[in-house]
């Protein structure tokens, strides 16, 4: 579904942010992105919609590549590509209506979109989409009223209406509190179920990613030193991935964690 | 986790003072010396000619007490007229001059326009600054003859430098990540700037064009002095005539106006916050 191919991008400034990085994602996949900071995650998901230009390598998403696409190309293909973002990333000052319909820009024309007179279809789905995370009633509110929960979901519900086959998932949970984390990341990943989305999420809570994914790559220094299931992070591997440090209380944690979870869903 | 090389048994009992700005004590003392130097030597080279002070006085105190009694009736026709060219000279030239800002902030952001459009753009705007008002009027005054044409362009040109400069200024400070999300989505350059811009820069974009509003009717006063139309030139003709009164009826509306100006920008600004 998704193929990345010796995907490598240098910056201006001459850091390597990935190292000929290979990964092939099949349908339906959601698949946890981890690692230290400036280990490459964010720059990895943005060359794949090419919001970062890689600097050679390809992308394959189905049988196109990206990487060679013209912009208006790279315009089609990016509507395949729903994106939730770190902080959100909401336009503040746009309605969480507004919010939402601006997933549906790639299939619009200029003047629909100004009008803001979006075809019923997608304004029904607007809705639907609103409805199943619990904010239908808060169309017509400013982005910025929500709270940090409120908001993650509205963002979820921009990339969906999309109609995207993969999502590009990056930090979602790094300004939530505990609690929000996990409800946004079992909604991601239920609603990856429901429509059998691929999905890539960056992640720095490796006991996060542990609950919810059922692949993790392991990034360092624009490398992957990682690829497996997520009980086969060991403290060795998570020292391979982060450095050194006292791992057993991490790994404890998410035992923990998961039957907390488990019996709070049922 | 102490630092190798940092002293702090050494610092213990030690005050702490803030680190000076510039780090050479003889550096900053011949810099802070010599502006001081320069700022007495400055104001000593200001002569004051008392004696034409005190003649002066007793215009200024004619001018001023014609506030107290100001004369609206004698010259209200020509007070009308002035007062609604100048009107017309500023909204229309701010419409203008706000509508051909907008493309040209856009260009002259770096973070929306490409290099060679940025380069050209900023050259407008560098020349729309460079040129002040009056010298622009003058000119076009020469070109289209008196009147207000010659005020309306004016203010245009120069609405276009201040307005396309501070918009642009915005643009760049916007926040990149929800531009970057309106762009992920596939949307095309045009509704990028609608959705992912424009919202972020519209409130300044408002209060920027309700000052502006404001800057171009005081000046349309100023342009009459040149010949470009305006109560500025009502102004001009009370003032050869030492006709005080009517020239305070003037001014008097063009400050209660400002003012009035100024109220409705602060109320439309609180509005789109």
């Amino acid at each position: 579904m998704l193929r990345l191919e010796k995907l490598v991008k240098t910056y201006k400034t001459g850091d390597q942010a990935l190292k000929a990085v290979n990964l092939e994602i099949p349908e339906g996949q959601v698949l946890a992105l981890i690692g230290p900071s400036g280990a490459g995650k964010s720059t990895l998901i943005r060359c794949i919609n090419r919001l970062v230009e890689p600097t050679s390598g390809n992308v394959y998403l189905g049988d196109v590549e990206l990487t060679g696409l013209s912009a208006g190309m790279l315009r089609k293909e990016r509507r395949r590509m729903g994106m939730i973002f770190q902080e959100y990333a909401l336009v503040e000052r746009l309605s969480v209506m507004e919010n939402v319909l601006s997933g549906r820009l790639g299939y619009v024309g200029f003047w629909r979109s100004f009008l803001r007179r979006f075809p019923q279809s997608d304004v029904d789905e607007a809705f639907r989409l609103l409805d199943r995370v619990g904010l239908a009633h808060m169309a017509d509110k400013r982005a910025d009223e929500l709270s940090g929960g409120q908001r993650q979901r509205v963002g979820i519900c921009r990339a969906l209406i999309q109609n995207p086959a993969l999502l590009l998932v990056d930090e979602p949970t790094a300004s939530l509190d505990p609690k929000t984390s996990r409800q946004i990341m079992r909604l991601i990943c239920e609603l990856c179920k429901e429509r059998g989305l691929a999905a890539i999420i960056n992640i720095h809570d490796v006991a996060l990613a542990q609950m919810f994914v059922q692949r993790v790559i392991g990034l360092r220094f624009g490398e992957m030193v990682y690829d497996g299931p997520p009980d086969g992070l060991t403290p060795d591997k998570l020292t391979e991935i982060y450095g050194e440090e006292d791992w057993e209380a991490t790994i404890e944690a998410v035992d923990e964690d998961d039957l907390e979870a488990e019996s709070a869903a049922s | 986790m102490s630092d190798a090389a940092f002293d702090v048994a050494g610092r213990i009992g030690q005050p702490w003072k803030k680190p000076p700005f510039i780090q050479r004590r003889w550096l900053r003392w011949t810099l802070l010396l010599g502006a001081l130097a320069y700022l007495i030597a400055a104001y000593m080279t200001i002569e004051v000619n008392w004696s034409r002070v005190y003649e002066g006085l007793e215009r200024g105190k004619k001018f001023v007490l014609a506030f107290a009694n100001p004369d609206f009736t004698t010259r209200s026709s020509d007070i009308f007229e002035g007062m609604m060219e100048s009107i017309i000279m500023t909204v229309a030239s701010s419409v203008v001059g706000i509508a051909i800002s907008i493309p040209i902030a856009l260009g002259a952001a770096r973070n929306v326009a490409p290099l060679p459009v940025y380069l050209i753009c900023r050259g407008i705007i560098a020349i729309s600054r460079a040129l002040q008002e009056i010298i622009v009027a003058i000119l076009l005054v020469a070109i289209f003859g008196f009147g207000p044409l010659a005020g309306f362009l004016t203010l245009s040109f120069a609405t276009i430098g201040f307005l396309s400069k501070l918009l642009a200024e915005d643009i760049e400070s916007m926040d990149k990540v929800q531009a970057e999300a309106i762009k992920a989505s596939g949307a095309r350059w045009t509704q990028w700037i609608n959705y992912g811009v424009q919202p972020q820069v519209m409130p300044r974009l408002i209060g920027l064009s309700m000052y502006r509003l404001d800057i171009n009717f005081r000046e349309s006063a100023i342009l009459g002095l040149v010949g470009a139309g305006g109560i500025g030139a009502t102004l001009n003709t009370a003032f050869d005539r030492y006709e005080y009164d009517t020239a305070a009826a003037i001014l008097l509306i063009i400050i209660v106006i400002v003012m009035g100006l100024e109220y409705l920008s602060g109320v439309i600004r609180a509005r789109v916050q």
